[in-house]
């Protein structure tokens, strides 16, 4: 990040020196840790050398990652493929493919209510039905609101900062917000009523439900994937524009020939990044809904969250299966974000 | 006229020049002004609504302000009386205060003259009502739950937390950056894995790890998993990579230590970054709920988040605390948002990072 | 104040060489400028010096001790970086002193070396100041402060000139052979500009390709070329390469240049006839005869600089020939020369671009 001139925009100077002098504050004590740990780390390089010290600086956070990611990662696996209800895994008897077969065992694969596990299928079909509304939603809205955000209007800075807001804001937070507008005498209803309607109870619905899930999800996140599109856009040099107005190309035409073109790298990155986030739904839905009505808005995680840590039996290989396989799910679609990401940068 | 000088105004370029409106920039004010409203009104709502009495919440259709209904104390009346806007038989209007209320009848008194009593029909009176916040809102949850003291462990998770992912990615991004060394290539892959591998998927075994750790029920258990971000090591070493490689030289040859070259040149200079991460942190950690969902069971461990969750289950009668709690959890952020918000959208857009 | 031996340095990126076996010995006070084009090795042989690369065999010593492994950090020398390297986030004061503060010294005696290193450079009013409040020309003399208040061994510069504009440039390079005529250190310099390595040099190593071409003082290099690379590189403008064959080398050398049969006086070194060899000389060594003229040549271009002129020209069958005349020439372009090469500047290279003996 290249210095910002405060003398060109004096607002951002102002947050930029408040905040400098905010981190300085914070960051004195954290000098006083740093300069203690000098000596001791002057003595590990005496003894390994200078060029060893890279080892050492990797050393804590690979520890992490270790603990948290890698040896997890080991024993999900063997959770997958272990039965029981101890945690620990030695002490769970080895019941090879077992916790699959059980979670794939359906009549028929259309129908979660035929499988004996229904509502891990159930949540298969929510979440997949979530993702295809949220994701088309996201995309398309975003798309409209960093086209209009792009455009040479007065307050631009103000109306992305608007846009942006939520995208801050807890998943318990936004869903309480919209909890309480959706509620039975909630603003909404009460707009609905003063317009001569009737009062709709939106979460006993679970059309409603549903549709007010992928609504909310897409409120508060919105302001992200605008984010980036918004600066696709503005990666999309000024001079083409130039071009096309001295060729007096129509406005739709720009669009349609040059802008959306440039502008697709991005959108795909945004479209698996949606996907992914899609697929991992969890918060803002469950405090919503709680995944109701019954199981209308029951998602995945939320499935392998209750598996695991809220139902009568803990059930932690069923939950390890399920999220061996949402695993799988989110790895090929990670690995099409590479892809994607790499087609931007060729 | 006026629409000439509106749309002077709006049409203004940035260069100066002004240019007739095209429908487009019409469609697009129109658009974004939409926008605010459904951006920042569900927000404004719920600061507004936060403010109101319990039995206020309760009307419908709700008043947009937080009203109260006036109360009066009247001579004679052991309790405040509230008080009415009433049309009499005779047609005049007057203000009254209730003394109770009998069926479809309602026995009214002038507070300026309490000997005055009237009998009133319900529906030719009407409430008087004045704008009142309701702070009790926000001041009895502090008496009556630990609010406190999940305030307090929200924030010692979001300042140690992220401390510590400054500290150790920092690090590492420095090793990663700085030096050439066996192992640099798997070193850069597996921060990589690790960022494809999302909280959601390891949640059991990571809960097995912080059990045998026996951090069960601490705050430690939400602080250390997520501690280690590879989205911090890649911003960090992506900014660090362009720091001039002289500049380390020069430092070697001052006889710096390495570990001085990492706090004392390189820290400083990436402050801009680190800066980004913080933010980012803080927001995370701040803001975090599966995992913490999860780990912590015990009440009194309860970060803001779980704990205003749980309370949307128990308190679902009394949305007049809830409310007032989610915004107390809201401030925070609005307050980074008001102050950071370029910074954290020009990090957003250049990093892509959420 | 120390001396420095290479023995056998060799330096190699992967399999591509980019040393090959340099021996050389700076003596304890000398200035030693290394010379040559971008990418002969010249700043990888400074940082192998340096510390900061590590040779793939062949030994450095300092002061008769062997610092081949040893790192940067501990061999005790100071080097002054083509960008300067001065820590943006540190004001001039903390620039000079971070390295004083590294080897443990009081902060006495740190205030009292920096303040004198200071008052040496003019830097005096600049101490609390950030780099980048400072301009080019005083962001360098920062730089060489904090190579000063070391009082290294050995201070090194990698280019230290080439980010300042030209005027800046000579007053700053004035300041360093002042510098080193004060401290008396030992000095190894940089450069691609021969000029600096003229002016600065005790001696000159004049690299190419990882190897060293020739080493002496400017002088010798300067009459003395001991190949055509050296004596292209050495000089300004560039000297003047002719083909040319023998004709007959008994005594007198006769050659063919260009179309013209020229005789040289000049000691028999038994050139075969018919052999081809490179004859060189300076713009400044040929002069415009009108009745003893060796060739005739046809004025290209005049470059009139006030107090001398540059005449190109060119005869058949040669390139372009350069002339350097004192004053203001009134040649023009189309006229025809007749030029003389002062036979006692005259160099002769043999095929492979050795320099023969001089006539």
């Amino acid at each position: 990040m290249p210095d910002i001139p405060s003398a060109i925009r004096p607002e951002r100077g102002i947050a930029i020196g408040a905040f400098s002098r905010l981190g300085q504050s914070a960051v004195l004590p954290v000098g006083v840790a740093l300069r203690l740990l000098d000596p001791p780390m002057r003595w590990i390089q005496r003894m390994i050398g200078a060029r060893q010290m890279a080892y050492v600086f990797l050393l804590p956070n690979f520890v992490f990652f270790g603990l948290f990611v890698f040896l997890p990662i080991g024993i999900n696996i063997v959770f997958s493929v272990t039965g029981g209800t101890a945690l620990f895994p030695s002490q769970r008897p080895y019941v090879g493919g077992d916790q699959f077969a059980y979670l794939f065992d359906c009549g028929s694969y259309l129908d979660p209510a035929s499988c004996r596990e229904d509502h891990f299928w159930r949540g298969v079909a929510n979440t997949a039905k979530f993702i295809v509304f949220q994701v088309t939603a996201m995309v398309l809205i975003s798309l409209v609101t960093a086209l209009v955000l792009n455009m040479k209007i007065r307050g631009r800075g103000f109306f992305r900062a608007v846009y942006f807001f939520p995208v801050l804001l807890s998943p318990v937070v936004v869903a309480l917000i919209w909890k309480w507008i959706l509620q039975r005498d909630g603003l909404l209803n009460a707009a609905i009523t003063t317009l001569g309607g009737q009062k709709i109870l939106f979460f006993v619905d679970p059309s409603w439900a549903m549709f007010w899930a992928v609504f909310v999800s897409v409120w508060a996140h919105m302001g992200f994937y605008t984010l980036i599109l918004l600066a696709g856009l503005q990666a999309i040099p000024a001079d083409l524009y130039e071009a096309a107005e001295m060729d007096a190309t129509p406005r739709w035409r720009v669009l349609i020939r040059i802008t959306l073109p440039l502008l697709w790298p991005n959108m795909i990155v945004v479209i698996v990044l949606a996907l992914i986030k899609g697929a991992q739904t969890f918060d803002e839905v469950f405090v919503l809904t709680g995944g109701g009505p019954g199981t209308a808005t029951l998602m995945v995680v939320q499935y392998i969250y209750e598996t695991a840590f809220s139902s009568q039996v803990q059930n932690f290989g069923l939950a390890a299966a399920a999220s061996v396989v949402l695993g799988v799910v989110l790895f090929v679609l990670t690995l099409l974000q590479f892809a994607a990401a790499r087609r931007k940068e060729v | 006229m006026a629409t000439m000088r509106l749309s002077s105004l709006l049409g203004q370029r940035r260069n100066g020049q002004g240019r007739p409106l095209h429908w487009t920039d019409v469609a697009a004010y129109v658009y974004l002004a939409f926008g605010v409203v459904l951006m920042f009104g569900p927000v404004l709502w719920l600061v507004l609504s936060s403010f109101k009495t319990q039995s206020a919440l309760l009307e419908f259709p709700p008043s947009l302000l937080p009203f109260a209904q006036v109360e009066v104390t009247v001579p004679d009346q052991p309790q405040k009386l509230p008080l009415f806007r009433v049309t009499l038989p005779d047609g005049t209007t007057r203000e009254l205060a209730q003394i109770r209320r009998v069926g479809l009848m309602a026995q009214m008194v002038d507070p300026a003259d309490p000997s005055q009593q009237f009998r009133v029909a319900i529906d030719k009176r009407g409430p008087v009502r004045r704008i009142a916040l309701a702070t009790e809102n926000y001041s009895e949850p502090l008496q009556r739950f630990a609010f406190l003291r999940f305030l307090s462990n929200s924030v010692f998770v979001t300042v140690v937390a992220t401390l510590i992912t400054l500290l150790i990615n920092s690090m590492a991004s420095y090793g990663l950056a700085i030096y050439q060394f066996p192992g640099k290539q798997a070193a850069t892959l597996a921060v990589i894995g690790t960022l494809m591998i999302p909280m959601t998927i390891i949640l059991v075994p990571v809960y097995l790890v912080v059990t045998e750790l026996g951090l069960t029920n601490s705050l430690w258990a939400v602080i250390l998993p997520g501690a280690a971000t590879p989205t911090g090591v890649f911003l960090l070493r992506q900014y660090m990579l362009t720091l001039p490689k002289d500049l380390i030289e020069a430092a070697r040859m001052d006889k710096a230590s390495e570990w001085q070259i990492y706090w004392r040149i390189v820290m400083p200079l990436t402050l801009p970054a680190l800066a980004v991460l913080a933010i980012f942190s803080i927001m995370w950690r701040w803001n975090e709920f599966l995992w913490p969902l999860a780990v912590l069971t015990k009440t009194e461990v309860y970060t803001l988040q779980i704990a205003l969750n749980a309370f949307q289950g128990e308190l679902q009668t009394q949305w007049h605390y809830l409310l007032a709690m989610t915004v107390v959890t809201l401030i925070p952020v609005a307050l980074v948002f008001v102050f950071l918000q370029r910074f954290i959208t020009t990090g957003i857009g250049s990093t892509g990072m959420k | 104040m120390a001396e420095l031996k290479l023995a056998g340095a060799r330096k190699s990126f992967g399999t591509i060489d980019v040393l090959h076996d340099i021996d050389l010995v700076v003596k304890d006070g000398e200035f030693v400028v290394f010379v040559g084009p971008s990418g002969c090795g010249k700043s990888t042989l400074l940082r192998v010096i340096a510390g900061l690369e590590n040779v793939t065999s062949g030994e450095v010593h300092i002061d008769g001790e062997r610092v081949t492994h040893l790192p940067a950090s501990e061999r005790g020398l100071a080097m002054v970086f083509q960008s300067y390297a001065l820590y943006p986030h540190m004001s001039v004061r903390k620039n000079m002193a971070f390295a004083l503060e590294n080897m443990g010294l009081k902060p006495a005696a740190i205030e009292e070396r920096v303040e004198r290193a200071a008052a040496m450079l003019r830097l005096t009013d600049y101490l609390d100041r950030k780099p980048k409040a400072l301009s080019g020309g005083q962001r360098q003399r920062v730089a060489i402060g904090r190579a000063i208040v070391r009082d290294p061994k050995i201070f090194l510069f990698d280019e230290p000139l080439s980010n300042l504009d030209a005027e800046l440039r000579v007053a700053t390079r004035k300041e360093l052979a002042a510098l080193h005529a004060k401290l008396g250190g030992t000095m190894i310099y940089v450069t691609h500009d021969q000029v600096e390595a003229m002016t600065l040099a005790d001696r000159i190593v004049v690299l190419k390709s990882g190897r060293i071409e020739q080493i002496g003082t400017p002088l010798e290099l300067y009459n003395h070329p001991s190949n055509t690379f050296v004596a292209g590189f050495i000089g300004s403008p560039r000297m003047n390469f002719l083909p040319a064959v023998v004709i007959s080398d008994d005594g007198m050398l006769r050659l063919t240049v260009g179309e013209r049969e020229v005789a040289l006086p000049r000691a028999a070194s038994g050139l075969a006839a018919g052999a081809a060899v490179t004859i060189g000389i300076r713009p400044e060594h040929i002069d415009v005869a009108p009745d003893t003229g060796m060739l005739t040549a046809t004025v290209d271009l005049v470059e009139r600089l006030g107090g001398e002129t540059f005449i190109y020209a060119s005869a058949p069958g040669l390139p372009q020939i350069t002339l350097r005349q004192d004053g203001q020439s009134q040649f023009y372009r189309g006229d025809a020369v007749a030029i003389r090469f002062a036979a006692g500047h005259l160099h002769i290279f043999d095929a492979t671009g050795a320099s023969l003996a001089r006539p």
